[in-house]
């Protein structure tokens, strides 16, 4: 989402011109039923979709896994870059909920054809989705899709932007460990400036009320990275280990490594990998987090990511229970019934 | 011969001869014959009555695109010489990255006879200083000159190669030609979309970090000095920039620049919609460097405004923000961007009137941008009380690539005259609008 500021300070300027293409009103950004991201998302906000997450996350034990809550609606997931994870667990929560859940993965349609992907997402559009789950590699999609189509618009990450199902998910595990983060201290270690799962997890975490250190070599920093949220910044990562209740540990990009961010994998594992030597540096019951998916012996060491501390599996399963709640949420204003099943 | 026209009761800004004042101004046969402070009789002239308005020299741009040949459907040299005449300009420099680019006389020839046949606007072509645009050996530079060339650019792209920026700067100088560079090091700015700061960080967005514009500023001053060369800077975005420029100037060094409205008027804060009509390079930077730009048109350390006016489609800008194309248009919001400088008391009206007239008309040695007696009559009338808010759709530009829709902007352009010929009309414009509708 727009931060609040320049929403208003744009929305208040007469912007439907005849250079504005039909259909684009800035003003559909602030519409409650789109997920964007959580750039200014209040807490009380946040905590709601958790909320409701935990209560979804009971119907991933009935056996039958079905809730009528989204019945004739329709999920549309628009996949512009590959995923296996996310786009699945969409389509599960989707399924759960009783949606028609339609997966169109872009890389084998259209875009290769030539055709924009305003021009795919308005296709699709006029297939009357309820939900638009959106994946693309340029920042800022969903935004642009949500000033343009009248659907509720998910994102399902975007570029180096956000992730915020990812961010919210996580929250989730944490709470559901520790009951509130507030005054936990969460290090996230690895590419902070490349990452839309960091992008969102320090605005929510930090909205939350934990405190947030961030970890990586300087090219991995982006400049004025406090104006996601209040962090501290650590080039060692003892240092941010030190004490800490949480370790999120980001993926090293290596379909992105066209650019010398670091020397080579092996000094990166050396000097930024979690290892059972450093995860002692944490509190005794600390949690190890990672959105996936991994790169065992690189970011983390096997033994690591299987040992007792690691939360990755609850990740994966909170996930769908959070995104059950972000789906329903989405329809919420064409009719859909907010309540959790009893 | 042309018929005498008389302006009348008109306030006369003309900077070139530090002239401010109530005076009538005559023109025949294409050139201002006289600046009288009572109105000569009347008797076969037309008369214009401009009471309560502004009289000017007709602006001159240094840097505009207008695509063709090759791109038309963004703009042609007719649309973008109508939208400059439109916004006061009544010269501009084309920017040579045509397709094919203007690297040889058969296409500086084109663009020269398409200008003469629109009748709007003077189009001066300027000439690439690499063949092909490609930074790898020097354009015919003497031959483009004796064709009309007045300036060379591979604008829009920078020479990265130092050893051949220097020849050409040498080269140039020695032919009596201006280069013009566009400063950027695209080893810094490579796949970024915006300025690398605050708001790219919370958008997401790739960065392009200012020392891409400040170090090649630093290399191509460094050149220019060694080689004595005179060298005009493009679009100049950051406050080292203008700081780097501002030394260079008092060293001696012949270096000129300029400076555009968009990179004046607004700041990164402007994408923080995602909105490509703010994409352009170079990209919007934050509020320091815009006051330095504003304190650089002051002190004149900056001698020019000019628009960089870039039209496209909706093709190239209706797009992912990482993948639309850089640039705006600006002829048709200029003048009134800079005059809202001056009603915001940040720059005197006669620096203003400076920096669209003989500042960059003194840049090229142009005989263009001044009133005086015997000089072309290439003028513009004002008022300078009239507000108005930009509506793309009113363009006559092809391009509706403007940041500026819905802005309510001060000062209004009513005639342009190009050697003693009125070229533009608002009350036509109107009036011609209304029969549409």
């Amino acid at each position: 989402m727009v931060r609040s500021k320049s929403r208003r300070k744009l929305a208040s300027q007469d912007r439907r011109g005849g250079s504005e293409p039909p259909g684009d009103d800035l003003s559909k950004l602030g519409d409650p039923r789109h997920l964007l991201g959580l750039d200014g998302m209040r807490r009380a906000e946040i905590e709601e979709i958790l909320d409701s997450a935990f209560a979804f996350k009971e119907v991933l034990d009935r056996p039958i896994k079905k809730v009528p809550t989204l019945r004739g609606k329709m999920v549309i997931n628009l996949f512009f870059e590959p995923s296996t994870r996310t786009r699945t667990s969409f389509e599960i929560a989707g399924k759960l909920l009783s949606a028609d859940v339609i997966n169109f993965s872009a890389s084998a349609s259209a875009l290769e054809k030539g055709e924009t992907l305003l021009d795919t997402a308005l296709n699709l559009q006029a297939m009357r989705p309820d939900v638009l789950v959106v994946r693309s590699a340029s920042s800022g999609v969903p935004h642009m899709l949500a000033r343009r189509l009248e659907c509720a618009i998910v994102s399902a990450g975007d570029g180096w932007h956000e992730h915020p199902t990812q961010a919210l998910l996580d929250a989730m595990s944490l709470r559901e460990r520790w009951g509130s983060l507030d005054g936990r201290t969460v290090a996230i270690v690895g590419d902070i400036a490349r990452s839309r799962v960091a992008g969102s997890n320090i605005r929510c975490l930090t909205s939350l009320g934990a405190r947030v250190r961030v970890c990586g070599p300087r090219t991995m920093i982006p400049r004025n990275v406090e104006s996601l949220g209040k962090v501290t910044i650590h080039h060692r990562i003892a240092e941010a280990l030190e004490a800490a209740d949480a370790v999120m540990m980001l993926r090293i990009q290596k379909e992105r490594s066209s650019e010398p961010i670091y020397p080579s994998d092996r000094e990166y594992s050396r000097l930024f990998g979690l290892n059972t030597m450093n995860v002692e540096l944490l509190e005794k019951d600390a949690l190890i987090l990672h959105p996936g998916p991994m790169n065992r012996g690189i970011e983390i060491e096997p033994a690591v990511a299987d040992g007792p501390r690691s939360i990755i599996l609850d990740q994966v399963e909170n996930g769908v229970a959070l995104r059950m709640a972000v789906l329903c949420r989405a329809a919420r204003s064409v009719g859909a019934s907010l309540e959790a099943p009893a | 011969m042309q018929r005498r026209i008389i302006v009348r009761g008109a306030r006369i800004l003309d900077p070139s001869q530090d002239l401010d004042e109530k005076r009538c101004l005559v023109m025949e046969g294409g050139r201002i014959v006289a600046l009288p402070r009572r109105p000569p009789r009347a008797r076969t002239a037309t008369e214009v009555d401009a009471r309560g308005l502004w009289l000017m020299p007709g602006f001159v741009d240094l840097h505009v695109h207008l695509r063709e040949p090759g791109h038309e459907h963004k703009e042609t040299i007719e649309t973008g010489a109508r939208a400059a005449v439109e916004g006061g300009f009544t010269t501009i420099v084309a920017m040579p990255n045509t397709s094919p680019p203007n690297d040889c006389r058969a296409v500086t020839e084109l663009v020269l006879e398409r200008a003469r046949r629109a009748k709007l606007a003077r189009v001066l072509p300027a000439g690439s200083i690499t063949r092909g645009l490609e930074g790898k050996e020097l354009s015919d530079m003497g031959e483009l000159r004796d064709a009309g060339c007045v300036l060379f650019t591979d604008d829009g792209r920078p020479v990265m190669d130092s050893g051949l920026m220097r020849r050409a700067l040498e080269y140039s100088s020695g032919l009596g030609a201006l280069l013009m560079s566009h400063s950027e090091d695209v080893s810094l700015s490579k796949n970024g979309s915006m300025h690398e700061g605050e708001v790219s960080t919370r958008l997401g967005l790739r960065g392009i970090p200012a020392t891409a514009e400040d170090v090649m500023v630093m290399r191509d001053v460094a050149l220019a000095e060694e080689v004595e060369a005179p060298l005009h800077i493009g679009h100049v975005s950051t406050a080292r920039s203008v700081h780097t420029i501002r030394e260079a100037r008092r060293r001696g060094a012949l270096i000129t620049c300029e400076c555009t409205p968009h990179h004046f008027s607004l700041t990164e804060e402007a994408c923080s919609s995602y909105d490509t009509a703010c994409k352009m390079m170079p990209p919007l930077r934050p509020e320091a460097d815009r006051r330095a730009i504003v304190a650089g048109m002051r002190d004149g350390t900056i001698q020019a405004i000019a628009t960089d006016h870039a039209p496209h489609s909706l093709v190239e800008k209706d797009l992912e923000f990482d993948r639309a194309a850089n640039g705006v248009v600006g002829l048709e919001t200029a003048f009134s961007l800079t005059f809202k400088l001056v009603d915001e008391g940040v720059l005197p009206l006669f620096r203003a009137v400076e920096l669209l007239t003989s500042g960059p008309a003194k840049v090229l040695g142009l005989e263009a941008g001044t009133l005086r007696e015997g000089s072309l009559a290439d003028i513009v009338l004002v008022d300078p009380t009239a507000h108005w808010t930009v509506d793309p759709k009113t363009f006559s530009s092809k391009g509706r690539n403007t940041p500026f829709t819905g802005w309510r902007l001060p000062g209004r352009i009513l005639s342009t005259w190009v050697s003693g010929k009125t070229v533009f009309d608002r009350k036509e414009k109107t009036r011609s609008a209304k029969g549409r509708a």
